[in-house]
């Protein structure tokens, strides 16, 4: 059994009750979600805290799926597993079930939750990607109610750092619905419940045979989850075509920016960051289509 | 020979348990299923204490300084110990099983990541961790030697200057077989294939860590230890000349054990220091390393920089082979095998065919990494060795154009040929290979699937088949010649019959999830016909057990299995006198039938062995000479090792864009002779098959230039899941041990042994539109895709 350090637990009974904690505490706190990310590293002792605040209390204010015309909201503390069993969800981003059923196994996913993982920032995080791929809005809130909504890219401003500030929380994510859209996931992992080698997010929104939009989103291949601006911008107005999807897919390997370690090689990861892209892509664009 | 092909359909509950061998549910399951096992960490005794250790953080480093102020004054901590204090009482350091030593806590320097440095014992396990971050230790760094191939280099830092005049990092050399004729042969041959292969460090990361709970009694002198340990009676031996305890006032105790594989044979530092702890203190201390300190410390397994080299004839006549091989050993030489086999019995790497002439020769060296070459689910060495020629015979149907499958077929040892001397020696007990390859072959549809591979590769698509046959040996073994450190490697066994017909069996051997308390009760069932289920089966307390060496390489059922038939026939031998006096015949006039002898051509006048058990105990008179009670104990000394044999077949698919690969089938025909309850079997075939796709696959205990262990949790050491294995088709031939009394030999590891280069064979044999004729474990998609672009790499 591995041990963390010593510290001090609450139970939250309110969003404004963790965020006056939060604010009391300072940095020395943190919020615990599923803890599926925060405990290991705990026990691990590569974190020690001296507060931890559990939010788990606050499922029935946090823990929401909401499909509108214009949006869907997802509260931040949404479990894995509620995503995955989405058929709301899955109707409108299939992408979503595409990555819950290659995100860690049922027991990480039972407790696991959305806020945590975008929370976590890990580059590797399988629904950062999703997020960014579906160009989601952060929405944080702090003391006094103070909210502020953010772009991913603003969310994630390094490896495990968020735009989150302290006595602040994220509690909604917000994703825009257009119409025509197809979207897709696929992760290469060494085993199943591994985290990805290298994977990857597409969603793509039709007009008729043209692309109106399209957004790539991949994962552990840079210092975060990233978004490539190139590929949308060399798929806008283009009808879908594997030479489209080539170009796309060669776009991302130029653009992303892995590291070699026990997961693969730099020349492997560029290589799956074109072949994931050209996959998640065609299968986007098929599922827009029907 | 029987060749039958299994159907795992029917299984016996336990109302229809076979009196003797046969399928039925373990004795063992309801406690384990319902979460009654008891384990060393739910051993709680009053006062008890908690150990935990402190390690080095770095590879190699001279130790300047310790200070232990701090956390000796944090809440809760009774006693901080430091290797210079064991030193003071000559336990800084402890032999090995292959005669190195150890240090129990480093004194002078450390030499891997992980080493034990100083311990605290507190109040309980988290104040004893929290103290360990108090504990400030000076290091000076050294150069670490991480690559083997660099270790003999004269510029290499010393790592073993603990022993007298040594100036390298020399471990030990080992040759077999006969090099000149090996040379010769080679000269002569038409074809000469070599490759080299490297069989990476694995772990065998059992799920219950290693831990001790021990207990020193001061008034009376006596050890308790409850302990991780796979050999319970070997390890009492060892404390008692080590730590100067008198043997009888040791009493180590293996309660449940949650997973062994090799990892809980050694004796690690830990439960010394639970051991002085609880001397010290004067209380029960609890030492329970977590999964870091089990992965980075315990014993590892292979780590075999290996070149293979074969000759034949243009026709696939394979006349020898040939190896060189470099072992990294780490920082101390903790092998776990006879003494006489520091490379354990690696020598049947000539496998399963009929050649002129093998030659071996080997070198091995200190690193700075864990130490061990303990073995792993690998019956000594013998997994290097399968994989080692199941690979380059591969590599030489390859080379021939030759199907592998015929390959084998072509270069077996045939049945008359048994008993079998090989070319290096060892005397291959019993075997029929070739219905066992064939019934492969047909479940398989090998013809079907060399068809379907043809048609995919046409179509770009990536399929491979790959064969493994191996022959094993196992059941260590004849006093004659094996024994750890002194101890001969014969078992003890002991049945007693109580009044009522319900037996007691006591084992000197120690299971760890093979399900010894089922197998032993059908093996004793079989001979006395006492039901299963009125079988007690006792193991793993040195105090209630005869003397043994314990279970790892495959050795419970070829020694302790021989044991226990023997000493159950033994019972029954006296039974047979008691019952000839009950019925008032001549002994010469009994018939046995399992569980009654009757009277010679009157079925209907007989004793049971319930009845013959209440007589041996009741009132009245028993035949001349005879003492009461039922009975007996014996010390079985096996006189050869068993041979188990096996065909394997794996089917893979490669995603050409990605580099995955999925093993779509796996066929696995097992020859273990008797079978004695078959569901065991497959068990433990499962058991292997699934250890051998994350060796082939995933698995692999790596480290930086700097000797940082990368597979320090199981986030980063892979061990697969039910979802990378397909569904395992299991089969069987029967081939008796001529030499055993009930023709059983042993099968925990024939799966681990044969799998991976079954495997390994099957994606090579994929990736042959690319040229790849051999590519090293463990084959991640990035090193597949490596090999698909000509650039296979080692993996260190
Ligand atoms: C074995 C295993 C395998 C895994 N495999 C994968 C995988 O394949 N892919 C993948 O993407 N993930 C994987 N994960 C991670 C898993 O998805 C985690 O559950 C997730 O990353 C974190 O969610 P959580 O709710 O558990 O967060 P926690 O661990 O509770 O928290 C993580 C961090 O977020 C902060 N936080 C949580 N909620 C909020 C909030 N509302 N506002 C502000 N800060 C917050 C916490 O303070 C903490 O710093 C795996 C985890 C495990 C244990």
């Amino acid at each position: 059994m591995q041990v963390p350090a010593p510290f001090e637990y609450e139970r939250a009974t309110s969003v404004d009750h963790a965020i006056g904690l939060l604010e009391r505490l300072g940095s020395t706190a943190r919020l615990i979600a599923g803890g599926h990310s925060l405990l290991p590293m705990m026990k691990l002792r590569l974190a020690n805290f001296d507060y931890l605040i559990d939010i788990n209390d606050l499922h029935g204010e946090l823990g929401y799926i909401e499909t509108g015309p214009d949006e869907v909201r997802i509260g931040a503390l949404t479990r894995h597993r509620e995503l995955l069993e989405s058929t709301q969800l899955a109707a409108a981003f299939p992408i979503f079930a595409d990555a819950e059923r290659v995100i860690a196994d049922p027991v990480v996913r039972n407790r696991g939750t959305l806020g945590g993982s975008l929370c976590q920032a890990d580059p590797s995080e399988d629904l950062s990607a999703v997020c960014t791929t579906l160009d989601a809005r952060c929405v944080i809130r702090g003391p006094g109610g103070a909210e502020r909504v953010v772009s991913m890219e603003e969310f994630h401003v390094g490896p495990y750092e968020t735009a989150v500030a302290d006595g602040e929380m994220l509690i909604e994510v917000r994703l825009p619905v257009r119409p025509g859209c197809g979207s897709a996931y696929e992760k290469v992992e060494r085993r199943a419940g591994d985290w990805a080698v290298v994977s990857a997010g597409a969603a793509v929104w039709l007009d008729g045979g043209t692309i109106v939009d399209a957004r790539v989103g991949l994962a552990a291949v840079g210092p975060n989850t990233t978004g490539i601006p190139e590929i949308s911008a060399a798929l806008r107005g283009r009808e879908p075509s594997e030479s489209l999807f080539e170009q796309a897919g060669a776009i991302a390997a130029a653009s992303c920016d892995p590291v070699t370690d026990q997961r693969g090689s730099v020349d492997y990861k560029r290589h799956l960051a074109a072949e994931l892209t050209r996959r998640t892509l065609r299968r986007a664009v098929e599922r827009a289509r029907s | 020979m029987t060749t039958v092909h299994e159907r795992a359909d029917t299984f016996h509950d336990n109302d229809q348990k076979p009196v003797g061998y046969g399928r039925m549910l373990r004795k063992e399951d309801p406690r384990f299923l319902r979460g009654r096992g008891r384990y060393v960490d739910d051993v709680q005794l009053p006062g008890m204490l908690h150990l935990a250790i402190l390690r080095a953080p770095v590879a190699h480093a001279r130790i300047v300084s310790i200070d232990t102020s701090a956390a000796e004054a944090s809440p809760g901590v009774r006693a901080v110990v430091t290797g210079a204090m064991l030193a003071q009482q000559g336990l800084a350091w402890m032999p090995t099983l292959s005669n190195d030593v150890q240090a129990v806590l480093a004194t002078d320097k450390v030499r891997f990541q992980g080493q034990e440095v100083a311990f605290v014992v507190a109040d309980d396990r988290y104040a004893a961790r929290d103290a360990l971050e108090l504990i400030d230790v000076e290091y000076d760094a050294l150069d670490p030697v991480i690559d083997a191939r660099r270790a003999l280099a004269p510029d290499a830092p010393l790592i073993r200057d603990d022993l007298e005049g040594k100036t390298n990092n020399h471990c030990f050399d080992w040759e077999t077989g006969d090099e000149a004729a090996t040379e010769a042969v080679f000269a002569r041959a038409d074809v000469v294939v070599s490759q080299d292969l490297v069989y990476p460090r694995v772990h065998p990361a059992p799920m219950e860590t290693c831990g001790a709970v021990a207990d020193f009694d001061a008034v009376d002198g006596k050890l308790r230890l409850w302990s991780t340990t796979q050999a319970p009676h070997a390890h009492r031996t060892l404390y008692a000349i080590v730590a100067g305890i008198p043997e009888h006032k040791i009493q180590v105790i293996a309660p449940d054990i949650g997973g062994g594989f090799g990892n809980k044979v050694p004796i690690y530092p830990g439960y010394v220091c639970a051991i002085v702890a609880s001397i010290v203190t004067g209380k029960p201390v609890k030492w329970m390393e977590d999964r870091s300190e089990n992965l980075i410390s315990t014993g590892f397994a292979r780590d075999y920089i290996m070149r293979g080299e074969i000759a034949a004839t243009r026709d696939g006549r394979i006349l020898g082979i040939r190896t060189n091989v470099l072992a990294d050993h780490g920082a101390f030489n903790g092998t776990a095998a006879p003494v006489k086999y520091p490379a354990g019995f690696f020598g049947v790497f000539t496998g399963s065919y009929d050649i002129e002439a093998a030659y071996c020769r080997m070198t091995a060296v200190y690193t700075n990494k864990a130490p061990g070459g303990v073995a792993y689910a690998c019956s000594f060495r013998i997994t290097e060795a399968v994989y080692l020629v199941e690979r380059i015979v591969d590599c030489l149907a390859d080379e021939l154009g030759m199907d592998p499958a015929e390959l084998r077929l072509k270069n077996f040892i045939q049945p008359e040929q048994f008993p079998y001397t090989t070319k290096t020696g060892w005397v291959y007990d019993s075997g029929n290979y070739e219905p066992t390859m064939r019934l492969a072959m047909d479940m398989a549809g090998y013809a079907e699937l060399r068809r379907e591979q043809e048609e995919k590769r046409a179509r770009g698509e990536l399929m491979g088949i790959g064969i493994a046959f191996f022959t094993e040996a196992v059941g260590a073994g004849p006093r004659k010649n094996m024994d750890i450190l002194g101890l001969g490697m014969a078992d003890g066994c002991e049945l007693r019959v109580h009044p009522t017909g319900k037996a007691v069996v006591r084992l000197s051997v120690q299971s760890q999830g093979q399900g010894h308390e089922t197998t032993f009760a059908q093996i004793v069932a079989e001979e006395i016909g006492i039901p299963p289920a009125d079988i007690e089966v006792l193991h793993g307390d040195t105090d209630n057990t005869p003397f043994g060496l314990g279970t790892y390489g495959s050795r419970s059922t070829p020694v302790s299995g021989a044991a226990a038939a023997l000493v159950a026939r033994k019972v029954r031998d006296k039974a047979r006198i008691i019952a000839s006096g009950m019925l008032e015949v001549s002994v010469a006039d009994l018939e046995w039938e399992k569980g009654a002898f009757h009277v010679k051509g009157d079925p209907g006048t007989s004793v049971t062995i319930q009845d013959i058990a209440m007589r041996a105990h009741g009132a009245g008179d028993l035949p001349e000479g005879i003492e009461g009670g039922l009975e007996a104990q014996i010390c079985y000394n096996p006189s050869n090792l068993t041979y188990p044999h096996g065909a394997y077949i794996c089917v893979v698919d490669i995603d050409p864009g990605t580099a995955q690969v999925k093993v779509r089938r796996f066929i696995a025909v097992d020859d273990c002779g008797t079978r004695i309850n078959p569901m065991i079997i497959e068990g433990q075939v499962h058991g292997g098959l699934t250890d051998g796709v994350g060796m082939a696959l995933m698995e692999m205990i790596a480290f930086d230039e700097d000797g940082n262990c990368l597979g320090a949790s199981l986030m980063d050491y892979l061990i697969p899941t039910s979802l990378e294995v397909p569904d395992w088709e299991t089969g069987f031939t029967v081939t008796p041990s001529p030499h055993h009394p009930i023709g059983a030999k042993g099968v925990g590891e024939s799966a681990t042994v044969g799998s991976p280069p079954a495997i390994v064979n099957a994606v090579v044999d994929a990736l042959k539109p690319f040229g790849v004729r051999h590519a090293d474990m463990p084959l991640t998609p990035s090193r597949v895709w490596d090999a698909m672009r000509g650039q296979a790499r080692p993996p260190i």
